[in-house]
């Protein structure tokens, strides 16, 4: 679907901040409001605004740590329908975050968050691992998040500059 | 013995008046928390790519002096970079200068070109430095005024009136600073017929040439017969984000590069050599970024200029720079005042308008380079200020 350039902008902003107030974007983008609640409930309606949410640093809430690894999955797949229906089986998974399709050395690219190592280690073995068309899985967990979409994690940037200059 | 104070100081430099910035800016930063919309210089930081390109050639032990015009790897890529983007050919062996800003470009530009009491036409509201550097150089600052009703745009006629037999050169910023007006290409046709016709010379500052909004930008030597009577100046503080670099250059006629040259020769020797090999990376990798920096620029305009007019505060809307220049004299209050009662009531730091000159009364400057965040929390309390004037 071809966008016009102001609803891309819209859109980048959006994905920076989905947080903004209707009436700054309406001033960022030199709109009125009305305009931007139109372009909105199109892109929701497009489907191409799935949702709107927030980047959470889970590591910094006390009792909440939880983990999150990235499987990589090769699989034999269907008849008729490739890689799609094995890939709908596991992304129907309350606990799979992500699935992507991959080149390379495995098929499917599936990241899970659990409680626990356990946690997850029980979903590999006892869900993921036993559907018939897995052939296998690697798992790998993540130890530390630095940047995660787009984001930086715990890193203030200060203003470094004087207060008024030439 | 005497009783009055000997003084050690040139009389010029005695005579130089400080800058308002300066004044402001110490006043400003005797508190706390304040947000500052006061600051001429990008809030990104230099693009990594640019930054990493510095590392590596430190790392590489490239930390001698290079030529005195600068690299010529550096020249040359400047070269190529305005031609492409501006129209504008030079040849990088002998008509580019790299410098330690476009401050310094600007100081070699007018004391290579200014005799004892040559006038220099000086477009206001300006840039704060440039008459001081005419008097340093030991010609004569003459302003013009630019007027609101003209959203700030020179016209021919004001130069004409000012200028007398001793008028040297005219120096233009383009985009402005502070009013982030930009003059387009049929604009500066007629200022170059005045040029010519009175045989002037022009410094045309053009370090915000990247970061024009609405429409295409014309450098000034690009008008007919102009590139042989310009010297163009710009830099990488702005576009790029490195005003801590240090780094600009001048491109322009032969004789008057050499002449530049010499004197920096003799005071400076070469700009610093990381930062050329930054530089490079910025020119030739660096127009991503510039695009990423220069759409969120443009958005904050649109905000800060909405967030004005909803105050009822008049304000053109500018066309480049980062800066905004609103009217507030429907309060009644001077510059200043404004200035200093908005800082203190709400710790708000914008710049008087009336440090950039005379026909800047009236008015303040500020700057949109800063976060959306700071830039919304500002614009509220401005809001509030402005409206204990409006009863
Ligand atoms: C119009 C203008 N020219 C030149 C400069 C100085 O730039 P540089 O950091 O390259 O010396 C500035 C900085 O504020 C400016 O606004």
């Amino acid at each position: 679907m071809v966008l016009e350039k102001k609803e891309i902008e819209f859109l980048e902003l959006l994905e920076k901040n989905g947080r903004m107030e209707v009436e700054t974007l309406a001033k960022l983008l030199d709109m009125d409001v009305k305009e931007i609640e139109k372009m909105m409930d199109k892109l929701e309606k497009e489907k191409i605004i799935l949702g709107y949410s927030a980047i959470v640093d889970w590591a910094k809430v006390l009792d909440y740590e939880g983990v999150t690894a990235m499987i990589d999955v090769k699989v034999t797949p269907k008849r008729g329908v490739g890689f799609d229906k094995v890939a709908e089986r596991i992304y129907r998974f309350p606990e799979v975050k992500a699935v992507y399709l991959m080149s390379g050395a495995y098929d499917l690219s599936v990241s899970v968050q659990g409680r626990t190592m356990s946690e997850i280690g029980r979903f590999v073995s006892e869900k993921l691992s036993t559907l018939d068309s897995v052939i296998s899985t690697t798992t790998h967990f993540i130890l530390k998040k630095y940047k995660h979409d787009g984001v930086i994690f715990d890193h203030e940037e200060d203003d470094r500059r004087i207060v008024v200059t030439p | 013995m005497s009783t009055k104070q000997k003084t050690y100081l040139s009389k010029t430099v005695e005579q130089l008046k400080p800058s308002g910035i300066r004044r402001f800016f110490e006043l400003a930063s005797t508190m706390d928390n304040v947000i500052s919309l006061g600051v001429g210089e990008p809030d990104f930081v230099t693009p990594w790519n640019v930054i990493e390109a510095s590392y590596h050639a430190l790392e590489q032990g490239y930390t001698a002096y290079t030529a005195n015009a600068g690299m010529i790897e550096l020249r040359e890529e400047v070269s190529r970079y305005l031609k492409s983007n501006y129209e504008v050919e030079y040849n990088p062996e002998n008509e580019l200068i790299v410098t330690v800003g476009a401050s310094e470009a600007i100081d070699l530009a007018l004391r290579a070109i200014i005799n004892p009491g040559d006038e220099v036409i000086v477009v206001e509201p300006s840039f704060v430095a440039y008459s001081p550097i005419v008097s340093l150089a030991g010609g004569f600052p003459v302003p013009v005024q630019t007027d609101s009703k003209d959203a700030f745009k020179l016209q021919p006629e004001q130069i004409e009136k000012t200028i007398t037999s001793k008028t040297k050169a005219i120096i233009l910023c383009n985009p402005n600073n502070p009013t982030g007006t930009v003059l387009g290409k049929e604009e500066l046709i007629k200022i170059a017929s005045v040029v010519e016709k009175y045989d002037l010379i022009v410094l045309s500052d053009e370090i915000y040439a990247e970061l024009t909004y609405d429409e295409e930008f014309t450098s000034f030597p690009s008008i007919k017969r102009m590139k042989e009577r310009t010297i163009l100046i710009s830099g990488f503080s702005k576009a790029f984000a490195m005003t801590g670099w240090r780094l600009g250059y001048a491109a322009g006629p032969k004789e008057i590069i050499q002449a530049m040259i010499k004197i920096h020769q003799y005071t400076i020797m070469s700009a610093p050599t990381m930062a050329q090999h930054a530089a490079i990376e910025a020119l030739t990798n660096g127009e991503r970024s510039v695009r990423e920096m220069k759409k969120s620029y443009r958005q904050r305009r649109n905000f800060v200029v909405h967030s004005f007019h909803e105050m009822g505060l008049s304000c053109h809307i500018p066309g480049g720079a980062f800066y905004v220049f609103p009217s507030i004299s429907e309060t009644g209050l001077t510059s200043e005042e404004f200035a200093e009662q908005l800082l203190r009531k709400e710790k708000v730091a914008v710049v008087p308008g009336n440090v950039f000159g005379k026909s800047g009364e009236g008015y303040i400057r500020c700057s949109y380079a800063t976060s959306m965040k700071q830039l919304e929390e500002a614009m509220k309390r401005i809001a509030r200020f402005v409206s204990e004037f409006k009863k």
